[in-house]
Parts: structure tokens; C-alpha cells; sequence
């Protein structure tokens, strides 16, 4: 889990992770603010379904592949946080957008 | 489409220096970068520091302050600026343009270009150590991006392993932070001192850059942080999260409980753009990694495809910044709006610059010396982290008579995961050059085929062929 400096400046930006609703700061990347919150691993593999979290955070390991709003394999760390946005954890191998049951869309 | 004179991707300290000399001469440009804003990856939200949360420039120190001025003359530069977009295809036909596609705003985009600069710099060198796929464990760069942008830090114990500039830079901007770090492990080889003692000489021309270094082994010493030395096999322990870390310290077991762990063992070019676009590389020993070749005004063996900066080979920021402008001025004058004397006076300027900036990397690559140990990995420690192929399983496959990465790609998926090969590509071509006693430059590298980014349908359905 990760800590913040004091003094940052920012507006505060309000998102869901898995339902929940996260506080975040505005120019988090979705990555960052996923990992302030302590959400752990964000994504299993399609293989074993081994947890993995952000690794790089700057586009290469694609280990921060989450469903933003729906789409699945969105890379966390280049996705600046929005008010309201819906993010959930990549289960495996990614299927079609509303394809989950309990998906909103 | 559109047709700009030059086309930049990346606006790191290269891509936005070599924008501002092209719009001085006169060329119409674009840049592309996949980040929200300008900067690269060394001046990571470097206006955001440098405006509302000037308070972190205090541990970030003066060189990151520097960027601040660079980006500003980029954006005043009048070269048209697309953030937070992520190029997945570039063409260069024999004769004429090139072309790039780009995702963009949720819909793909493209442009036309009479000149290509790659300046897509340098990712961190994948460090495959058992463990090293676990939530809690990320790259140095990786943590100090997080500390760029958001302010934010790992919770102790926090460990850092590796070896490095950037490893030095990153503990002193922790210290000077208030960032506890638990303890740093140098797997340096001993006798760093006495390796690069031979390249002073020509080094002293870098006296900056030494300074700086001399200043952060300085600020470390007197932190007081617990430095384990010459380590070695190391191991990132848990089952859903980090939870301790082993290695040996000159011979010595030790184990620690970590929450976060950091590696870092240097960086490589990104050969993604470069690959794709069936440039020629060859094999950098001193660096052990593939550069592109490159002409003496950044050219690679493409026409009119041109790298600036570390995508090139390592050289740095302000290096980054020079070869920028060598790019710029040449492209330029190849599109006829710069004036030759004094566009030759400005490059001459700008070798003798760059040249002084390089005049250190020996005496850098000698004292710490990419690992020798990933040739040699074997067992089932993971290479490929999207298809979790192990290292054994490459031996295998080169037994098996794959005789490069693509036969092993075949064989394995190994590179066939979202990542495309970017975090095994080396560490395969590595392990194969072991496994047949072949040069690695014979052994080669992945076949990069677009795109090279995720493309969703949307996008691809958006392609918008009249902009």
C-alpha cells in the first residue's frame, strides 16, 4: 500500500473500485490511485490466475491491465482517475465488454 | 490525413527539445506521448511540480527542476501536442511519407509525415528474480513515478535492490523526502571504484554528473540506511503479497520482512517502435542490450526515420536533450527550412554538448555493470510474466532446436502475452545466446508486429480516414 506526502495539492476525485467508492487525487493515474487505496492485487493472470499488481508504471508490463468503465485491458498507469469512473479487477483472460453478469452495462 | 514535416513520438527531454529547434526552423510538427502531459519519464509531471506542488521540488532536486523550462518552450513551441495518446502502428513505405496510427480520445487517428523521430527513451531493464511477479514488488522508476506524479511512497519495510545511478538518485530523493527506506541492497559487484578508475580520465569532461554521484553515495552514508553489499540471489517470498525478501550478502544468507519491494538493475532502450518499423539494431556489450543503428545525426538504417534521446542507447537527460537537436537540425535542412552555416554551427555545438554528457557512461557502465546472471537464469523463475513461461522452459525450447526468440515465441508463447515481449524480450535473447554459446546479436530479438498497443473495436471502428 502506498502513503501520500502531506501537501499535495489537488481537487479530490471520487471513483469506484469493484463497487466501492475510493478518494483519490486528481492527476492520479487510475494505477496510483488504485494503489493509495490498497487494492492489491488488480488483476489474476489468464494462465494460474496469479495476483499481479502494477509493476512498471509507465506502459511497458501491461500488469496494470483493469475494466475501466466496462472496457477490459485498459492500462491503469496511462489513465488519469475521473469522477465516477467504474473500475474493476481483470479476472483472467478479459471478455467482451458487458459480457460479466453482474457488469452494469 | 494530415500531413505534418515532422513527426515526434515521445515528448521527453528529447522529443520536446527536438519540437522546439524543428518549429524554430520552421517545420510544421506534431508530438504524441501516451502521458497526460509533457515531460517523459525523468520530468514526470514536472508542471504540476513546478506549479501547484512546488514543495516536492525540494526532494526532487534541480535537475528534475530543470525539465520545467524545457516544457514550457515546448508548449509555447506552436508543434501540435497530442497527450495521453498511444501510437500502435507506424509505416514507412519505401518512397514518400510515413505513416502513423494512433489511438487518440477513444477513436484511431492518423497522420502522415515526411520525417519519423523516435524518442520513446529508455524502460528499466527487466530484473527476473524468483518472486518478482508478486503485488508489492515494482521497479525503482516505477516508485519514483508514483512519487513524480502523486506524491505517493510505499509503507515500510520497504526495501530497494540493484544497482545504478537511478537506484543512488531515488534513495537520496527518499531520504531528502522522509521516506523510510529499511534497507538498500547493492548487488554492485565489489570493486566498483577500481573498475571504472581507468575511464576518470575522459570522464572528468562529465564533472557534473560525477559530482552529483559523489554527492548522493554522500547524502546515503550519512542517512544512516542499512546497506547490504555485494548481493546476490535474491528472492521476492508471499502468496498474494510481498512478504519478506532473501538474498546473500557477500556469501551471507539474510532474510527481511518487506512490504514493498524495489528493483532496479539500469535501463535499456525501448525497442518497440524501432523494431516495428525494421530498423537495424546491434548488440551493446558494455550495456548488454539492443541499440538501433544510428548515424552521426541520429539516422537510423530507415529512411528518414530518425531516434533522439535513449532510445538510442543510454545517455541520459541532458544527452536525450542534444541529440534532439542534432535530429532536428538535420531533418530540417533536409526539408529545406534551415539555413545550412548556421545549422551546421548549432549541431556542431550540440555534438560537443552531447559528447560531454557521454564522455561518463563508461566510467557508469563500468562501476556497475548490467547482470551478468540473467544469461545464466534456468529453473522455473519466471521470464515471460503475461504467458509465465520460466526460464527453463526456454532452455527447453533451444534444446527442442528453437534457435531465436521468434521459434521460442512459437514454441512457448513466451512474448505473445499484452506486453508483446517487453519485459522477457532481453532476458530470452539472453538466456538463448547462453543455452547455444551464440552471440546474442546472432540470436536476434522478437519479430514486433502492430499493434503494438491495445486497440479496442471502438477505436479501430472510429478510424477516421478523412482527418
Amino acid at each position: 500500500m502506498l502513503r501520500r506526502l502531506p501537501e499535495q495539492k489537488g481537487r479530490r476525485v471520487r471513483f469506484l473500485f469493484e463497487g466501492e467508492q475510493v478518494h483519490a487525487l486528481e492527476g492520479d493515474s487510475v494505477a496510483a490511485a488504485l494503489l493509495a487505496a490498497g487494492a492489491g492485487a488488480t488483476r489474476t493472470t489468464p494462465k494460474s490466475g496469479s495476483p499481479r499488481a502494477p509493476y512498471c508504471m509507465m506502459g511497458v508490463c501491461f500488469e496494470c491491465l483493469v475494466e475501466i468503465d466496462g472496457v477490459p485491458n485498459r492500462q491503469a498507469c496511462l489513465i488519469e482517475v475521473r469522477d465516477g469512473m467504474r473500475v474493476r479487477r481483470q479476472r483472467g483472460a478479459p471478455g467482451l465488454p458487458g459480457e460479466a453478469e453482474d457488469d452494469p452495462v | 490525413m494530415t500531413r505534418f514535416d515532422l513527426a515526434i513520438i515521445g515528448a521527453g527531454p528529447a522529443g520536446m527539445s527536438a519540437a522546439v529547434t524543428a518549429r524554430d526552423a520552421g517545420l510544421s510538427v506534431i508530438v504524441v506521448d501516451e502521458q497526460p502531459a509533457p515531460g517523459g519519464q525523468i520530468w514526470r509531471a514536472v508542471g504540476r511540480n513546478a506549479g501547484a506542488r512546488s514543495g516536492n521540488l525540494a526532494f526532487l532536486g534541480e535537475d528534475y527542476a530543470k525539465g520545467a523550462e524545457l516544457a514550457a518552450q515546448f508548449e509555447a513551441s506552436g508543434a501540435q501536442f497530442w497527450p495521453s495518446a498511444s501510437v500502435w502502428h507506424a509505416d514507412s513505405p519505401d518512397e514518400g511519407d510515413k505513416t502513423v496510427t494512433v489511438a487518440w480520445d477513444g477513436a484511431t487517428r492518423q497522420f502522415r509525415a515526411g520525417a519519423l523521430l523516435i524518442a520513446t527513451g529508455a524502460m528499466e531493464r527487466p530484473v527476473p528474480v524468483p518472486g518478482w511477479t508478486l503485488p508489492g514488488v515494482m521497479t525503482v522508476g516505477a516508485a519514483q513515478t508514483l512519487l513524480k506524479s502523486s506524491g505517493l511512497h510505499p509503507e515500510p519495510p520497504l526495501l530497494l535492490a540493484g544497482s545504478g545511478p537511478l537506484l543512488l538518485l531515488f534513495a537520496a530523493q527518499c531520504i531528502a523526502a522522509g521516506i523510510e527506506i529499511a534497507a538498500l541492497l547493492e548487488t554492485t559487484p565489489p570493486g566498483a571504484y577500481m573498475r571504472g578508475l581507468p575511464h576518470l580520465p575522459v570522464a572528468l569532461l562529465g564533472w557534473r554528473t560525477l559530482l552529483k554521484g559523489h554527492r548522493l553515495k554522500r547524502q546515503l552514508a550519512a542517512s544512516g540506511i542499512p546497506v547490504y553489499r555485494a548481493v546476490t540471489d535474491l528472492v521476492a517470498d508471499g502468496t498474494e503479497q510481498l512478504e519478506r525478501v532473501r538474498f546473500r550478502s557477500a556469501g551471507m544468507p539474510v532474510e527481511l520482512e518487506a512490504a514493498h519491494l524495489l528493483l532496479h538493475e539500469g535501463v535499456v532502450p525501448n525497442p518497440q517502435l524501432t523494431r516495428l518499423l525494421r530498423c537495424d539494431h546491434h548488440w551493446d556489450a558494455a550495456q548488454r542490450c539492443f541499440r538501433p543503428d544510428l548515424s552521426d545525426r541520429g539516422e537510423t538504417s530507415v529512411d528518414n526515420v530518425f531516434v533522439a534521446g535513449d532510445g538510442g542507447g543510454i545517455g541520459g537527460a541532458m544527452a536525450a536533450v542534444h541529440s534532439g537537436r542534432i535530429a532536428a537540425f538535420e531533418i530540417a535542412e533536409r526539408f529545406g527550412s534551415v539555413n545550412r552555416p548556421s545549422g551546421d554551427v548549432e549541431i556542431v555545438k550540440a555534438r560537443d554538448a552531447l559528447r560531454a554528457e557521454l564522455a561518463v557512461r563508461p566510467l557508469l557502465d563500468a562501476m556497475f555493470p548490467p547482470p551478468d546472471w540473467i544469461a545464466r537464469l534456468d529453473g522455473d523463475v519466471t521470464v515471460c510474466r503475461c504467458e509465465e513461461v520460466s526460464a527453463a522452459a526456454v532452455r527447453k525450447a533451444a534444446a527442442l532446436g528453437a534457435p531465436g526468440p521468434n521459434q521460442a515465441k512459437a514454441f512457448l508463447r513466451a512474448g505473445m502475452g499484452p506486453c508483446q515481449g517487453r519485459m522477457c524480450g532481453l532476458t530470452i535473447t539472453e538466456i538463448l545466446a547462453d543455452a547455444h554459446g551464440e552471440h546474442p546479436e546472432r540470436i536476434g530479438y522478437y519479430r514486433i508486429r502492430p499493434p503494438i498497443k491495445p486497440v479496442t473495436l471502438g477505436e479501430l471502428a472510429a478510424l477516421d480516414g478523412s482527418d
